[in-house]
């Protein structure tokens, strides 16, 4: 299962850092990390969220010159720092997350952008672009028209033109920074693939990910790092996912499958036949009063879908939705916020808080009405409000008056949970709620989602990543194209069975 | 000590801060350059001056909260004002009583609301670009004025609505008193009411609003209509100064109000902004205007001044910013 790709131990790094010191004002972001690559291996980068992970590659790729004394040795040459333009030219390179590409321009331009552009021959040979991209993308074993605009592609071809666009010129070792985070199964099965032809072929890539799996899946070697400082390097072949997440975070997690029995309790939820054609179709589900419900299922499943259109904000074509045996239709989502029910969005930083606006604000939007008084909102009902909702779900704040884009992930949540959960709901949908959030952090969240459906709350989770479902919901659905397709008990089934059919 | 003067800054914000050191420094220069810029005949001056534009901005700052804008108000001002015009004519020009008056001003208020409805309908529901509506609206009130008036004056109201434009009460400029009284309007409705809330959220993200449940469309034609009726105080205000209505009046304020509420800290992509940084904004110009009035210089000059105070306010801003995230880095 854990194969480790090609690297040879013993063999001289092509990379070796020792010594790396960052600070950034008084926050030291690197402590003394040393850093270690070979020839073509697949290494990977683990942390959390503000461990260092990026800072180091920016030291690599020459963005950050790090303190005296660093220590950089690269292909047989050493170096104080590097400069981006070295870097470059000796074959180093970075996939960021965000990709870099220009989504108005061709395939082809895209790809060859760096070859062409600032270099002599100042006129543009179209001709020498095309052949580039065609080779770059030949390399990976795939096709695409180079001529076509970039943004006619999905985001997975989009990730593979970034590859491509990495291996013009010489590439020798290739930093991968998140690049499966939106991707779906296969797409991250091919996406492997193309890792291992890369290594194969020797050149050698840092993987930085957070889905554990696919680390233990692809890498020979796992180098951890925990608050700026090195945890240490591991070889991946006898890892396992809990004991990465532990040298992580420095504290242990016991799993343990939290679904109990909720038959006996009423029905909050009662959805017949919802179809809305192309997004999903004859949806039927129950929600109890107190009771987790999971829905996994790929991307594109009409998870979210189905979501909004319990809150809303997308009409079905046909079926009923019924909350505590009232049948109820919905023209907008206050209609659905009315009749009690909140629906957390994936998208946190797009949809669901108001990234510039302060935590205050953002925590009360959704339930102005409490903090009226006399007609006028009052800021001391909302400091009041606020304020309860803080200490109750334990949200870590500097001032209510602060932007909420200035708090962790994990505590953007959470917020964001107080903000619906202050409207008073029957039904929560939580859509991906930890996305984007710190594994340390997740746990906290699920301790909020099992408190809440303690106190009768009736819960919808959706995740893609199936663990988090089976773990902490009463029951599990699975959804493919649309529809309903299995249900699981995560007391009888086994975690594994309902991974390979998802994922299958 | 301390203590005040950090409630004062929560309570003013940090939008304060620019037009607060602009105030000081317009006050400071001119008072030491001329003798009488600390006068009651200054004072007097700006007073008189400054509700025209202080309103238009009034109705300008709104749709710039909601990240739009409004390019109509001054055109949606005059028609207003025609519309008064329209009714006292109607009614016996001169010699048109009170109530005539007033009947033409509620008259004008809902010309003022119909415009910024038409508007917020089509901004909200075909969510085309405020600009580009407010322009649409911009050019057909300004072919509907010219044609109504051929482009002309219009003049002959009774002689009971000079004091409107002119007259004082306890010595106050009747026009001031009602520009103080819309800005107070404001302040509650932007600090104090649910649609004020949802403008500021909708100036920041408007889909992570309606996810929220807030009913956006309603927010933003009502925002729009508001501004329509701030329009609408404006264009009769300037109707009782001049004694008369022509289409064209104040069409130099347009971009001026918009130039006043950045200065006055509003983000110019919406979000972010108060009114009483906006007001102080606006006195700052004033008395920037009269203070070279003073010294002699030419009133076009006054404007070229304008332009370089804002340009100026916008460097320290970035140099501000700058020297903050220096002292945060330092710091921790």
């Amino acid at each position: 299962m854990h194969q480790a790709t090609s690297a040879t131990v013993g063999e001289k790094p092509l990379l070796s850092l020792r010594n790396i010191n960052m600070t950034f004002g008084g926050v030291k972001a690197l402590k003394n990390v040393s850093f270690e690559v070979r020839p073509g291996e697949v290494h990977c980068l683990a942390g959390e969220n503000g461990c260092g992970k990026s800072t180091l590659i920016k030291v690599v790729t020459g963005v950050y010159r790090p303190a005296d004394g660093a220590v950089i040795e690269y292909d047989g040459e050493t170096y104080a720092h590097m400069s981006p333009v070295t870097a470059q030219d000796r074959g180093i390179k970075v996939i960021w997350q965000d990709l870099a590409l220009f989504p108005e321009m061709s395939v082809a331009e895209n790809i060859a952008f760096h070859e062409v552009v600032g270099r002599r021959p100042r006129l543009v040979d179209y001709g020498r672009m095309q052949r580039i991209a065609t080779d770059a993308l030949g390399r990976l074993g795939v096709s695409l028209d180079v001529d076509l605009p970039l943004k006619e592609y999905a985001i997975a071809q989009r990730q593979i033109v970034a590859i491509a666009r990495a291996l013009v010129g010489e590439a020798k070792l290739v930093f991968m920074d998140e690049p499966t985070a939106s991707l779906t199964q296969s797409e991250t099965d091919h996406l492997l693939d193309i890792v291992r032809n890369l290594s194969a072929s020797g050149v050698a890539v840092v993987f930085v990910s957070h889905r554990l799996a696919e680390v233990l899946e692809i890498s020979s070697r796992i180098t951890v790092l925990r608050d700026g400082a090195l945890v240490g390097v591991f070889p991946a072949a006898g890892m396992t996912q809990s004991r990465i997440t532990e040298l992580m975070t420095g504290k242990t997690f016991d799993q343990h499958v939290r679904a109990r029995p909720k038959d006996d309790q009423p029905v909050v939820l009662d959805v017949r036949g919802l179809t809305r054609p192309g997004q999903f179709e004859d949806i039927s589900l129950t929600v109890r009063r107190g009771e987790t419900v999971g829905i996994t299922g790929l991307l594109g499943a009409g998870r979210t879908e189905l979501a909004l259109a319990l809150f809303g904000m997308l009409k079905p074509a046909s079926g009923r939705i019924s909350i505590e045996g009232k049948e109820v239709r919905f023209t907008s989502n206050r209609d659905a916020i009315k009749a009690g029910v909140a629906y957390l969005s994936e998208d946190r930083l797009s949809l669901g808080l108001i990234q510039p606006q302060s935590i205050a604000d953002n925590l009360v939007i959704a339930s102005l009405r409490k903090i009226l008084s006399g007609g006028l909102l009052s800021d001391d009902r909302k400091r009041g409000l606020v304020s309860r909702w803080i200490a109750d779900l334990g949200v870590r704040i500097g001032r209510q008056a602060d932007a909420i884009s200035t708090l962790s992930g994990g505590n953007q949540q959470r917020v964001a949970i107080a903000k619906w959960l202050a409207t008073d709901p029957k039904i929560l949908i939580l859509d991906c709620p930890t996305v984007g959030v710190d594994v340390g952090a997740r746990a906290g969240i699920f301790d909020i989602v099992a408190k809440l459906a303690e106190s009768g709350l009736a819960i919808i989770l959706i995740s893609d990543e199936v663990p988090e479902v089976y773990f902490n919901a009463d029951r599990v659905l699975h959804m493919a194209q649309g529809r309903i397709v299995g249900s699981y008990d995560p007391r009888q089934a086994r975690l594994e069975d309902i991974e390979a059919a998802v994922y299958a | 000590m301390t203590a005040i003067f950090e409630r004062v800054k929560t309570a003013l914000g940090p939008e304060m801060a620019g037009p607060g050191l602009a105030f000081v420094a317009v006050v400071l220069v001119f008072g030491l350059a001329s003798p009488q810029f600390l006068s009651a005949a200054t004072f007097g001056s700006v007073a008189f001056q400054l509700p025209e534009l202080g309103l238009l901005t009034l109705a300008m700052l709104l749709p710039i909260l909601t990240g739009g804008l409004n390019l109509a108000i001054t055109f949606t001002a005059n028609i207003a004002g025609l519309t008064v015009a329209w009714v006292l004519r109607e009614n016996g020009g001169v010699d048109a009583g009170v109530g005539i008056f007033i009947v033409g001003s509620l008259l004008a208020l809902m010309v003022g609301a119909a415009s910024g409805v038409v508007m917020g309908l089509v901004i909200a529901f075909t969510r085309a670009h405020p600009i580009l509506v407010s322009l649409s609206m911009m050019i057909f009130l300004r072919g509907l004025g010219e044609f109504l008036t051929r482009g002309g004056d219009i003049s002959g109201f009774p002689a009971f609505m000079g004091p409107i434009g002119h007259g004082s009460i306890a010595g106050i400029p009747v026009p001031l008193i009602v520009f103080i009284v819309c800005v107070l309007g404001w302040h509650v409705l932007l600090g104090r009411t649910k649609l004020g809330f949802n403008t500021y959220m909708i100036g920041s993200n408007l889909e992570a609003t309606r996810y929220s449940g807030i009913n956006t469309r309603k927010a933003i034609v009502l925002v729009y209509t508001l501004s329509g009726v701030m329009c609408a105080i404006a264009g009769i205000i300037m109707l009782a100064r001049f004694n008369s209505v022509r289409i064209g009046h104040g069409e130099s304020y347009l971009l001026i109000t918009v130039l006043a509420c950045f200065l006055g800290g509003v983000n110019p992509f919406g979000g972010f902004g108060r009114v009483i940084p906006v007001f102080v904004a606006l006195v700052v110009l004033q008395l920037l205007s009269s203070g070279l009035n003073l010294i002699g210089a030419n009133q076009h000059l006054a404007t070229a001044v304008w332009g370089i105070l804002l340009v100026g306010v916008m460097i320290l801003r970035w140099v501000a910013s700058k020297i903050r995230i220096s002292i945060i880095r330092k710091g921790s």
